[in-house]
């Protein structure tokens, strides 16, 4: 239980997808103006890394590793160069999937995630969980802690940064660093703000 | 035939449209500072510059390759699932190039960790196929992918020459600033290895661009007032 609890805190603080990996940088920088749509935004990206995440670990572990076919009676086989392809296949159809049955069952919750949904597919947050996934060989269980605590701090730092965002438009920024160039800066200020969280032994 | 072909392929090298392509992604219209696009690699990346041109080159070909590859069937992609073919293609070159670094060069392959295949959801491979490729002739997607790949190059390459030297006082593994625990004068600045320093680099880099070019900058959502001449503060 131990290790799933600092796994769960190593994901949403110290090894925080987007301020120490940089990973959905690109909707990090451009959602990130008002707090509610960040918000909206950040849940729709822990809900569908708590998904995928395990998924792509179970197709990970029965097809694609090495000897992963023997339950077929092949074995030899190692496909594991097809986990690219294989992952960013299972994302695109389960947020299809996804928006097909908010859509049918919780039109609320789909009409207020509604764009932020397809974006999630090229979203680098959601690919770049699975394949840390891969990388470290986390079976299923660690990959549902890994799933909701990288989602849940990328929320957690998409929100922030939204928050900081909304005070600063009433400050005065030297003209060329308006808009995109202050973000970055205030990112990597946060970024710095994150890292102290490193010194935690866990 | 081929003489046609030979000409046809020099003129549309040659010609005024393929550099305007080509160069301005550059500064003009660069993929990072201006659309915003591509930056979580970009910044993942550069704490080493041989890490930063491999992962430069990688995004270019991919870039180049499937901008060519989609805008040759762009006329038989039903639009609705236009999306997952430019995915699939993308993600096949993608697999092909880390199967490449894999075999060719381990040791960076190992560094770029996860990178290589986030080249997949690299907004700029996805954004020029959505933008470009869809609406214009392979040749010409090939060199806008060139050029979108340069412009991210240049980001990549600058971002990783301040890091690597002001870190490790290393510039490609080759000694620039000797450092004081071998005896030199150079005490390395921790900071610039650590992830926080891409995002202060790339800020600046965009504050030098737009200095340089004002019709980039945005518009600030409130102006401050003036304070009005001989009040002084008083109100």
């Amino acid at each position: 239980m131990q290790a799933y609890i600092s796994l769960f805190v190593k994901a949403v603080f110290i090894e925080n997808l987007a301020l120490s990996f940089f990973l959905g940088m690109c909707t990090f920088l451009a959602v990130s103006k008002k707090i509610a749509t960040a918000m909206g935004l950040g849940i729709a990206v822990l809900v569908v890394q708590t998904i995928t995440v395990p998924a792509n670990n179970l197709v990970y572990h029965a097809l694609l590793k090495e000897d992963a076919l023997s339950w077929l009676g092949i074995s030899g086989v190692d496909l594991s160069f097809l986990a690219l392809l294989s992952c960013i296949g299972m994302i695109a159809a389960l947020v299809q999937i996804l928006e097909m049955i908010l859509d049918k069952f919780f039109p609320a919750l789909y009409s207020a995630l509604g764009i932020f949904l397809p974006l999630i597919t090229v979203n680098c947050a959601i690919l770049g969980g699975s394949l840390f996934m891969i990388e470290r060989d986390y079976n299923f269980a660690e990959s549902v802690t890994y799933g909701v605590g990288s989602g849940l701090g990328w929320a957690l730092a998409i929100t922030v940064i939204a928050g900081v965002r909304e005070k600063l438009k009433y400050s005065d920024i030297p003209d060329g660093l308006q808009g995109l160039g202050i973000t970055f800066i205030t990112a990597g200020l946060m970024s710095l703000g994150f890292m102290a969280f490193s010194g935690i032994q866990l | 035939m081929s003489a046609v072909l030979d000409n046809d392929v020099k003129n549309s090298i040659l010609n005024e449209e393929t550099k305007k392509v080509l160069t301005a992604p550059l500064i003009n219209n660069n993929p990072i500072t201006l659309q915003v696009l591509g930056i979580c690699s970009a910044l993942a990346v550069t704490s080493q510059m041989s890490t930063s041109l491999i992962m430069a080159l990688a995004l270019t070909s991919v870039t180049a390759c499937s901008s060519a590859a989609i805008s040759a069937i762009r006329n038989h992609i039903p639009g609705s699932i236009r999306i997952i073919v430019q995915m699939i293609i993308i993600a096949s070159l993608v697999i092909v190039v880390d199967q490449i670094l894999k075999a060719f060069a381990y040791d960076v392959s190992k560094k770029l960790s996860v990178f290589v295949g986030l080249i997949i959801t690299n907004c700029i491979v996805m954004g020029r196929a959505e933008a470009y490729a869809m609406k214009n002739p392979p040749l010409a997607s090939f060199m806008d992918g060139i050029g979108n790949g340069l412009g991210y190059s240049l980001i990549l390459v600058i971002v990783a020459f301040f890091r690597e030297t002001l870190g490790s006082g290393k510039l490609l593994g080759f000694e620039v600033f000797q450092l004081v625990k071998d005896g030199g004068w150079y005490e390395p600045n921790g900071l610039m290895l650590l992830p926080p320093s891409a995002f202060f680099i790339i800020g600046l880099i965009i504050w030098v661009f737009r200095q340089i070019k004002p019709n980039q900058r945005e518009k600030a959502d409130f102006k401050i007032m003036p304070i009005a001449h001989g009040e002084g503060g008083h109100h």
